[in-house]
């Protein structure tokens, strides 16, 4: 079995497409798209809420204008989770965008099943999924409901199986980030499902390569200063053999940089016992990975061991949890810290005596320790100007809206010099949602997985 | 010995999930890594961050890329769609951690990790 070439496209909802253009060029088997993280399905929640059309990321589109006329040329394929909570209207806006690229004939594959939202009662009082909070260990009961969304986070095997029906671009709701690769890489290869070290190498690739140009240069802690050209910071890919070696590169000429060092960035990104990475297919000891460096840019990564997956998937449950607001100000010296903590003090005192309840209040000072909050040492140096930054949280969106207006006659009202509106602030509240993440046998989301292949005519 | 903050010694990254924040350090060598080993304890990170860092902190070691992982529970206010934090999704607490301040033998005293040089973004700025 001939090499098979993956790359990143996409690390996130909003990433840049043009991006692509670079991997495409370059010759790709594969190109992944991932597009969603747990806020990502806040956001497309309440898409969703205002048009049920949605729920999807809708750049997708964008993403297939570049992409498709290589894929009409059989020259590569698309994984995407593009589909979020809706793969289904996304498939339709893949159609419609390769219709109006005059492309028919194109095989595009939606992967549903991921979203139990309308069976999650049923799962719970039925099917004896106790989905208890995965990390406080509080019971469903104490879940603040009604669910919003609930989505598992299903692994490679429905991609697999979709590029195996002769799929040309495949669409999934929440597919887990890596597995997107493993799909395409297990179906080229003809892996076994219960070969965990070639799995575990799989996910470690597609965890390598999820989050675009952090592998290569991106968020990077080493010399960051002297990467070629980081206006043009490139998206990685991997060239993965049959017993699963990789060699993570990127395009030629391009900007960022793959090394060693850039990698391990990555390979603990987001990852808690990076010796038992829990993916839907594999448990992946990425502590067993050895990184080579090789000339021009190229890693090779072998050894990496696996464990028989869980009997679980992972379920992200929402609920609603507020509206919030915030405002920022700008101060400037002298005394820049001392009138900002006043401004705080006065706004709060201020929405009392309005009579506006607010359940949550957070300060922060932007250029004093906003970022820091007690990690910063304690100094009499005096800053130059401080950032006021205040957050609240109330039940009601109408509330949430008017604190922000309590800022407004301090224009004139405050402390001295600089009260500047700066950024947000009066008037526009943000939905809150919180998020319940919880595991959900296998076996009961399984038996509602389907892929819906269709032509484009 | 010396007091020298992780930032001489360590690369640094950070992410989310729900409302539990995960801070990896990478040592560049060998000796280092066997000293954060020694001194970087999920106690002491705990400390460190105090009120940010509502739940308990496990660490994890990852030998292979002299890496240790911190794993902070209770870390981001609720965590990414409904902490009120600006940066609620973590991003920043890698920079935080590398603050910390380490016992080293005298011979690291010295130790700089090089400053970042960005003379070519004053040529493109003017």
């Amino acid at each position: 079995m001939p090499d098979v070439v993956v790359a990143g496209g996409q690390g996130f909802y909003g990433d840049t497409p043009t991006a692509v253009d670079a991997l495409l060029a370059e010759g790709i088997d594969y190109l992944c798209l991932e597009a969603l993280a747990e806020l990502t399905l806040a956001i497309l929640q309440k898409d969703r809420q205002r048009d049920k059309a949605r729920g999807y990321t809708r750049d997708l589109p964008s993403y297939l204008e570049r992409a498709l006329p290589a894929v009409a040329d059989g020259r590569t394929k698309v994984v995407t989770n593009a589909g979020g909570i809706n793969p289904t209207a996304a498939a339709r806006a893949a159609i419609d965008t390769a219709r109006a690229l005059g492309m028919t004939g194109l095989k595009i594959a939606t992967v549903v099943g991921d979203d139990v939202l309308g069976r999650l009662d049923a799962l719970h009082s039925g099917h004896g999924q106790s989905f208890t909070h995965l990390d406080s260990g509080e019971p469903f009961e104490a879940f603040p409901g009604p669910a919003l969304f609930a989505s598992a986070y299903l692994g490679a095997r429905p991609i697999a199986d979709a590029l195996a029906q002769g799929a040309d671009v495949v669409i999934t709701g929440r597919v887990a980030d890596a597995s997107l690769f493993l799909g395409p890489l297990a179906h080229e290869h003809g892996w076994k499902w219960d070969d965990w070290d070639r799995l575990a190498a799989g996910i470690l690739v597609g965890h390598l390569l999820e989050c675009s140009g952090q592998s290569v240069g991106g968020n990077y802690s080493g010399d960051w200063w002297a990467l070629p050209h980081p206006w043009d910071l490139p998206y990685p890919i991997a060239t993965v053999t049959e017993d699963a070696t990789a060699i993570v590169s990127k395009p030629k000429g391009s900007g960022g940089r793959v090394s060693t060092d850039t990698l391990r960035h990555q390979l603990l990104y987001e990852v808690h016992d990076p010796a038992r990475y829990l993916s839907p297919d594999v448990v992946a000891d990425f502590t067993s990975a050895r990184f080579e460096d090789l000339p021009g840019d190229r890693v090779r990564i072998t050894g990496v061991r696996g464990e028989p997956a869980t009997d679980t998937y992972k379920l992200l449950l929402s609920s609603h949890a507020g509206w919030s607001g915030e405002t920022r100000v700008a101060f400037s010296w002298p005394d820049a810290f001392e009138k900002a903590k006043a401004t705080a003090a006065i706004l709060r005192k201020r929405v009392e005596m309005a009579g506006l309840a607010v359940d949550e209040w957070l300060v922060e000072y932007w250029g004093v320790d906003a970022l820091g909050g007690p990690t910063v040492p304690k100094t009499t140096h005096e800053p130059p100007e401080c950032v006021l930054r205040v957050a609240w949280r109330s039940t009601d969106q109408r509330t949430a809206g008017l604190v922000g207006r309590e800022l407004v006659p301090l224009t004139l009202s405050a402390p001295p010099a600089g009260l500047t509106g700066a950024g947000r602030g009066g008037g526009s509240a943000t939905e809150l949602l919180s998020i319940w993440p919880t595991l959900v046998d296998k076996a009961v989301v399984d038996a509602e997985v389907r892929i819906v292949l269709e032509e484009v005519q | 010995m010396a007091r020298l903050a992780l930032r001489e010694l360590c690369g640094y990254r950070s992410g989310d999930k729900g409302d539990i924040a995960n801070v990896a350090i990478f040592a560049d060598d060998d000796e280092t890594y066997a000293l954060i080993v020694r001194e970087v304890t999920a106690e002491r990170v705990k400390t460190h961050f105090a009120t940010m860092v509502t739940g308990r902190v496990e660490r994890y070691e990852a030998a292979n890329v002299r890496a240790l992982n911190f794993v902070m529970h209770g870390a981001l206010a609720g965590g990414g769609p409904s902490s009120l934090r600006a940066d609620a999704l973590g991003k920043t607490l890698g920079g935080a951690l590398v603050r910390l301040e380490i016992e080293v033998p005298d011979a690291m005293a010295d130790r700089r990790r090089a400053r970042p040089d960005v003379s070519w973004a004053d040529e493109i700025l003017g």
